[in-house]
């Protein structure tokens, strides 16, 4: 789904008042309708992001974690079936899965006197009831299930997003018959950046000749965007040439005005693709040609 | 008289015609108007208030004048003594591209200018002589440059008297003068004209090469038409012979350099770190280039100031990497990419008015004339001399390399840029001429011309680029704005004339002559030596050869019936006068006769017929090396418009300059065996062609056996390494780095065996290749011969390769290999034993227990009437997810979901995790995880059900008043269905079994408890968990410390729950709990 800037800051301004918890997203999706929800969710995410890059520093301040901590042990004594260290993360406005890794971390530090290893925090946010005390294993359980920007959950679930459609991709092209290269068969032939698709024949889509596809399992947003640009898309264009990049959660629509320099924006699989016809197959019809001319 | 003339216009090096555009330049040119040179000078000062077009097309210099003379009079010129005089009031008329002192008058010229006719004109037998002799310095080469003669003559046809009346006083006072040399033979717009149209009648065949748009303009010009309506008709009937045009500009979109493997992986580099430096650069460097494109042309932008730190950045990142090679590679690749195209030379704004008026014709422009002036600038006719220019994108390249100043990477340039023009300079081109032996294949000779032509071209293109990158690379160290003094001239000559030369250009251009290819090394010679810097002419090297050129030149008259075709010469010739104008070069040089005996040397040497004597170039060509050659349409174009160009002396700053030392790489003869004597025999009497299809597919075979000995042996070779290594490993006692080396050594033994593969392949591929590219007609025995030269020559090449790489090749592939096993044997989810981390680690490993016994029953593909119409596994993370979390809460009592909704969320994971389509491992074991804690919010009541009426009930397990809605017992026995299900990998079912869960559980009522004894039972009694697994499970949970009272009650409770069947495993569980209620007991 393309969005117009305008349309897209809209919904990013809504979200900035937003909490990455469920009752948000619920609040988020009546606010727009329209817009579906995977769409919605990436744009919330970007913009969570976003912010938590922002504001990050001032919760990892020493005397901050501290706080946070002290206040953690304080509020258990006193009521300890509640969900403490949820209702504190989103009182101070910070990822509750990140606020959790901040107190298990402090925790684990309290137990064993030394820096835990990130392997172990990381297995243990990922599977809290690895944690001795059970009252921390709750509520960092609450924590990490309940935020939807982050946390071990989140990242699986991206990570199976970008999986399948990049296997979604495959599928089109062999309906389509394209051949083609994909990352790991790159990777192996020693290329240094590798897109997801290299087409062995490049193919012409609205008029633009690519040479490779690159999937995006999220919106494409201006900050997002330009960093795809400089680390990945002009890398690829630097090395193989014209390509289309496939938001499937849509992005601004704006952003696609590098097509002349051959970088073309697409939220969905092309439908425009012309093929090169070698002479024996005579099906070069005049509209094909006219979009070969283009 | 007319030697007057002669003088004036051949024997100066009228170089500073050259308009510029620099206004502030012109006062320097204007005190080289007054021909000082000339002894009876005093008589001739210039009118006042007129600035004499003559003065700014030439200039005598005092040095040059003995010289002049001295050919003057070889010339036989006899007419007139060495006394040479410029006719004061000879240059009143004004050219269009000469605007007059007159030009703020805003009149129009029409109303200002004197119409010419025939009838006026004065000494006519004067000017028919002058004509004549003006011309045969034309045909014999005489002049420094053709075309700025023709250029002169030009805007004398377009001049306009600045007059309107006729001035007879000043007619009668020149006329009146006694001495024949003094009179104003050009004074009149008439005479100008009438002088003009004679040279252009007389030198119909050059001009008649010029394109079409000129020919037009030029044919229906009034003033030709008035004076010799002969002409217009000719050069009417010329214009539909003409060929050149202006080719439509090429595409603006560039193209990048492709990454090949081959090349760029990387196998080619140093080190890890150079590689991924490169790639770092390699980035950068096209980030530059689009920065550049992007704001190059905004007045305020500055390359050094905007990319300099860039630029030099990446040198010295570079420099550090030691990847000048690769990115010198890189540059020129892109260099020639985008600058390579033929219509880069022309700045694109001037085409396209230029090209309107040509279309339009004459006649229509005259009355565009008025609204032109008001909306288009005026043409920049800047004369045919301009000086050397990076135009287009050269621009950045040059840039680039000024800015990144970088000995390194310009070492590197010059190394790559001198291999491949050298290695140009000796492409073979076909003569037809060789092929017309039979006159059958007509057609095919005439396809083979054009495609040598066409081969020719672009060889000739990329040589003029690459050369005037070496010229300004190599000059470049020495590069001064102003020419030096003598004293320092004569000390840069003593230093420099000791160290080698860049490029040996007498010995190129000496061989050339020889084998007759000039016609492809001059041109490019000619952009290197435009490069050169002031000191440059004067070492003996390149004076030498700037010798032989102007001897060459001398040799190229166009009239003469050569074996050279006229076009040929015609390039030459215009490219050589070029370089004669600029600047650096030094103006004596044309007059001196110090060099006669170099070419008469090589003269004698006749060589068997040359790429000189094929017609290799065509108009087109023409103009797209000489570009300059476009200024006569602007001409022409503004005198039809009236746009009053500005012009004057154009000053050329010249850049570049240096010499760095490099021994030129001369062919090296090796020499070969009988066989390949009779190899070469063999292809003697063979069309041409065999032997390149030959030479190809010999080269793709054997390259082709390389890559696919590199895809098969290898990568079995480096497979079987890996099996060896992990059975290596299994074994107790093993260490690993000594495994890794026998193993390497055998694999590179093995390696051996490619040559053998490598000749198989070669033998069996060739032969079919050489069958098909060959014609049909092949008799059997050439046939034969042809492959098996084929065969030796891949199998050749493919073994020279292999045997100097194949070992290291196994080694890299192995090293790679080996480290990637060791590191996946190390990195298992599990910390193995290498871990040092206590409890926390130990339960990790635990959750494993299970996993090895069932990894062998793991599917790896979708049942076989699968659709992979199940939903997304990440859809499905986001389901459970959201059923997790409002069992972990915060959550609202409506958000609970039912019985039935739980029932069919599991269905859609188990049809989820039954399809492999979308599945990763990672998705997949998140969503066993998921299963796995669902059950335990379940077990634990954590997650009460939500009736379908909507009241909630606590345990709903055994309610029987939930009608159809399935119980949690029900969705329990469904998940260790799922979990039985035997699709994936296995669910962590320890989970089952932490405090975590174990304390909910007896924190709960006796309903979940018995749901929890009931799942475990399930899971037993279904085999997917054993009950030592169960046991040991208990026994660990035992060691924790759980609160008294809970474990208490939880004994209480499985005392009291009737089981129909007897659970061992539970029982001893309870035994297993009573000790660790004593420990605890005992504890506190």
């Amino acid at each position: 789904m393309k969005l117009s800037r305008s349309e897209y800051k809209e919904i990013a301004r809504w979200t900035d008042q937003l909490r990455p918890t469920r009752q948000c997203m619920k609040m988020l999706r009546d606010r727009f309708p329209h817009h579906s929800q995977s769409t919605l969710l990436s744009i919330f995410s970007l913009e969570y992001q976003k912010r938590t890059k922002r504001t990050i520093s001032r919760h990892h301040a020493p005397d901050v974690m501290e706080r946070y901590y002290q206040r953690y042990l304080n509020e258990t004594r006193v009521r300890p079936t509640d969900p403490v260290l949820l209702e504190l993360a989103n009182e101070v406005d910070l990822s509750p899965a990140l606020m959790a890794r901040i107190i298990l971390d402090r925790f684990l530090k309290d137990q064993g006197g030394e820096m835990p290893s990130k392997t172990i925090l990381n297995s243990m946010l990922k599977e809290p009831s690895l944690i001795a005390d059970q009252i921390l294993a709750t509520n960092i359980y609450q924590c990490t299930i309940n935020d939807c920007c982050y946390g071990p959950l989140v990242d699986c679930i991206k990570h199976a997003v970008g999986q399948e459609h990049e296997v979604l991709l495959r599928d089109k092209l062999m309906e389509r018959n394209l051949s083609f290269l994909d990352e790991n068969q790159l990777r192996t032939m020693g290329y240094d950046k590798t897109p997801d698709i290299i087409l062995e024949v490049p193919v012409a889509v609205e008029g633009h000749i690519i040479h490779w596809i690159e999937s995006k399992a999220s919106f494409g947003d201006d900050h997002s965007h330009r960093t795809y640009l400089n680390e990945q898309f002009w890398s690829y264009w630097n090395r193989f040439g014209p390509g289309l990049v496939i938001y499937w959660y849509g992005f601004i629509e704006e952003l696609d005005c590098q097509r002349d320099r051959g970088i073309l924006l697409k939220d969905c699989f092309p439908t425009d693709i012309v093929t090169l016809c070698h002479a024996s197959q005579q099906e070069h019809t005049p509209e094909s040609q006219k979009k070969d001319k283009e | 008289m007319a030697y007057f003339l002669l003088h004036s216009r051949t024997s100066k090096p009228s170089r500073r015609i050259n308009p510029t555009p620099v206004s502030a330049d012109r006062p320097n040119s204007k005190p080289k108007t007054c021909f000082t040179s000339t002894p009876l000078q005093k008589v001739s000062s210039p009118p006042l208030g007129v600035e004499p077009l003559e003065g700014t097309v030439t200039v005598g210099s005092p040095m040059s004048l003995k010289e002049e003379r001295e050919l003057l009079k070889r010339e036989k010129t006899k007419l007139a003594q060495q006394a040479v005089s410029l006719p004061p009031c000879s240059l009143d008329p004004c050219t269009p591209t000469k605007t007059g002192v007159r030009t703020e008058s805003k009149v129009t010229p029409d109303s200002q200018t004197t119409c010419p006719e025939p009838s006026k004109v004065t000494f006519s037998s004067e000017l028919d002589i002058l004509a004549e002799l003006y011309c045969t310095c034309i045909s014999e080469n005489l002049v420094p440059n053709l075309f700025l003669e023709l250029f002169f003559v030009m805007q004398l046809l377009t001049s306009r008297s600045p007059h309107t009346h006729d001035g007879e006083e000043q007619l009668s006072m020149c006329s009146g003068n006694s001495d024949v040399l003094e009179r104003c033979y050009l004074r009149q717009v008439h005479n100008c004209v009438y002088f003009a149209v004679k040279v252009l009648e007389n030198q119909f065949q050059l001009v008649a090469h010029l394109d079409k748009c000129t020919l037009r303009l030029l044919a229906e010009n009034e003033r030709v038409a008035s004076f010799s309506p002969e002409l217009k008709d000719r050069l009417t009937q010329a214009q539909d012979r003409s060929t050149a045009k202006l080719s439509p500009s090429v595409s603006t979109f560039i193209h990048s350099v492709p990454f090949q493997p081959a090349t760029d992986n990387r196998s080619n580099f140093g080190s890890d770190k150079a590689f991924h430096t490169f790639k770092k650069q390699r980035d950068i460097f096209y980030e530059v280039l689009r920065e550049w494109e992007d704001l190059h042309k905004e007045p305020s932008w500055n390359f050094d100031a905007a990319l300099g730190p860039k630029i030099r950045g990446m040198m010295s990142q570079l420099t550090s990497a030691g990847n000048h090679s690769h990115f010198a590679r890189l540059f020129l690749k892109q260099l020639v990419q985008m600058c390579k195209g033929p219509r880069t030379n022309t700045p694109s704004v001037e085409a396209p008015d230029a090209d309107l008026l040509g279309m339009l014709g004459a006649d229509s422009l005259g009355r565009l004339k008025r609204l032109e002036e008001r909306l288009i600038q005026p043409h920049g006719v800047v004369g045919p001399c301009p000086p050397p220019s990076f135009p287009g994108h050269q621009e950045f390249f040059r840039d680039f390399i000024q800015t990144a100043s970088c000995c390194q990477m310009n070492q590197h340039l010059q190394d790559s840029l001198c291999q491949q023009l050298l290695q140009l300079d000796e492409v073979s081109i076909l003569s037809p001429a060789a092929s017309t032996g039979d006159g059958e294949d007509e057609e095919d000779g005439d396809m083979e011309q054009q495609d040598e032509k066409q081969r020719f071209t672009s060889v000739l293109l990329l040589a003029r680029l690459l050369a005037k990158f070496l010229g300004f690379i190599a000059f470049l160290p020495y590069q001064t704005s102003e020419k030096p003094s003598k004293e320092i001239q004569e000390t840069s000559v003593a230093l420099r004339s000791k160290s080698v030369q860049v490029l040996d250009v007498c010995a190129v251009l000496q061989n050339s002559v020889r084998r007759r290819r000039t016609i492809l090394t001059i041109p490019w010679l000619v952009e290197f030596l435009s490069m050169l810097d002031f000191i440059g002419p004067l070492l003996l090297c390149y004076r030498g050869a700037l010798g032989t050129l102007l001897l060459l030149y001398r040799r190229l008259q166009l009239n003469r019936h050569e074996e050279m075709c006229y076009l040929n010469k015609l390039l030459l010739v215009s490219v050589l006068g070029w370089l004669f104008q600029i600047p650096v070069i030094p103006e004596d040089i044309f007059f001196t006769s110090e060099f006669t005996a170099l070419v008469q040397e090589e003269d004698g040497v006749t060589g068997s017929t040359g790429l000189d004597c094929i017609p290799l170039v065509d108009q087109q060509l023409l103009y797209t090396c000489c570009p300059f050659l476009g200024e006569f349409r602007k001409l022409l174009a503004a005198f039809v418009s009236g746009s009053a160009a500005r012009s004057g002396g154009i000053i050329r700053k010249i850049t570049p300059t240096s010499a760095e030392l490099k021994d030129t790489p001369t062919a090296n003869r090796s020499q070969h065996k009988l066989q390949v004597d009779l190899e070469q025999a063999f292809f003697h009497n063979q069309p041409p062609s065999l032997r390149r299809t030959v030479d190809f597919v010999a080269e793709r075979v054997g390259s082709n056996a390389v890559k696919h000995i590199k895809a098969t042996l290898v990568r079995e070779l480096v497979d079987s390494g890996e099996e060896m290594l992990k059975d290596g490993l299994q074994s107790p006692n093993s260490n690993a780095s000594k495994l890794n080396d026998s193993i390497c050594a055998r694999l590179c033994d093995a390696g051996l065996e490619s040559l053998g593969k490598a000749n198989r392949f070669c033998n069996e591929k060739s032969p079919d290749a050489i069958r098909i590219l060959l014609p049909v007609e092949t008799t059997p025995a050439v046939l034969t011969t042809s492959e098996n030269i084929t065969k030796r020559l891949a199998a050749e090449k493919a073994c020279s390769w292999l045997s100097a790489n194949i070992t290291a090749l196994i080694r890299r592939e192995w090293k790679s290999r080996y480290e990637r096993v060791i590191k996946a044997l190390r990195s298992p989810v599990a910390p193995d034993s290498m871990d040092p981390d206590g409890a926390e680690a130990e339960l990790v490993r635990q959750g494993q227990v299970n996993t090895p016994k069932r990894k062998q029953e793991r599917l790896v593909s979708c049942p076989p009437s699968c659709k992979h119409n199940s939903p997304l596994p990440s859809d499905i993370l986001i389901e459970i997810k959201e059923i997790l979390s409002i069992a972990v809460g915060p959550r609202t009592d409506e958000e609970l979901p039912t019985g039935s909704q739980l029932r069919r969320q599991l269905q859609r994971v188990r049809n989820t995790l039954e399809c492999r389509k979308f599945l990763s491992a990672v998705s997949e074991q998140m969503l066993q995880n998921c299963t796995v804690l669902l059950a335990c919010k379940l077990v634990s009541g954590e997650l009460p059900l939500r009736s379908s009426w909507g009241s909630r009930h606590g345990g709903v397990a055994v309610d029987p008043s939930a009608g159809s809605e399935p119980s949690v017992s029900e969705i329990l026995e469904q998940l260790a269905e799922l979990w039985e299900g035997g699709c994936g990998a296995s669910a962590p079912l320890h989970q089952l079994f932490t405090p975590i869960t174990v304390a909910a559980v007896l924190k709960a009522n006796d309903t979940e408890k018995k749901n929890y004894l009931f799942l475990v039972r399930k899971l037993v009694n279904k085999g997917i968990l054993s009950e030592e697994e169960v046991l040991s499970y208990w026994k660990k949970l035992t060691d924790l410390t759980l609160p008294t009272e809970l474990i208490e009650n939880f004994q209480l409770q499985s005392q009291s729950i009737e089981l129909s069947l007897p659970l061992t495993e539970m029982q001893m569980c309870f035994e297993k709990l009573q000790p660790s209620h004593q420990t605890i007991e005992g504890a506190t």
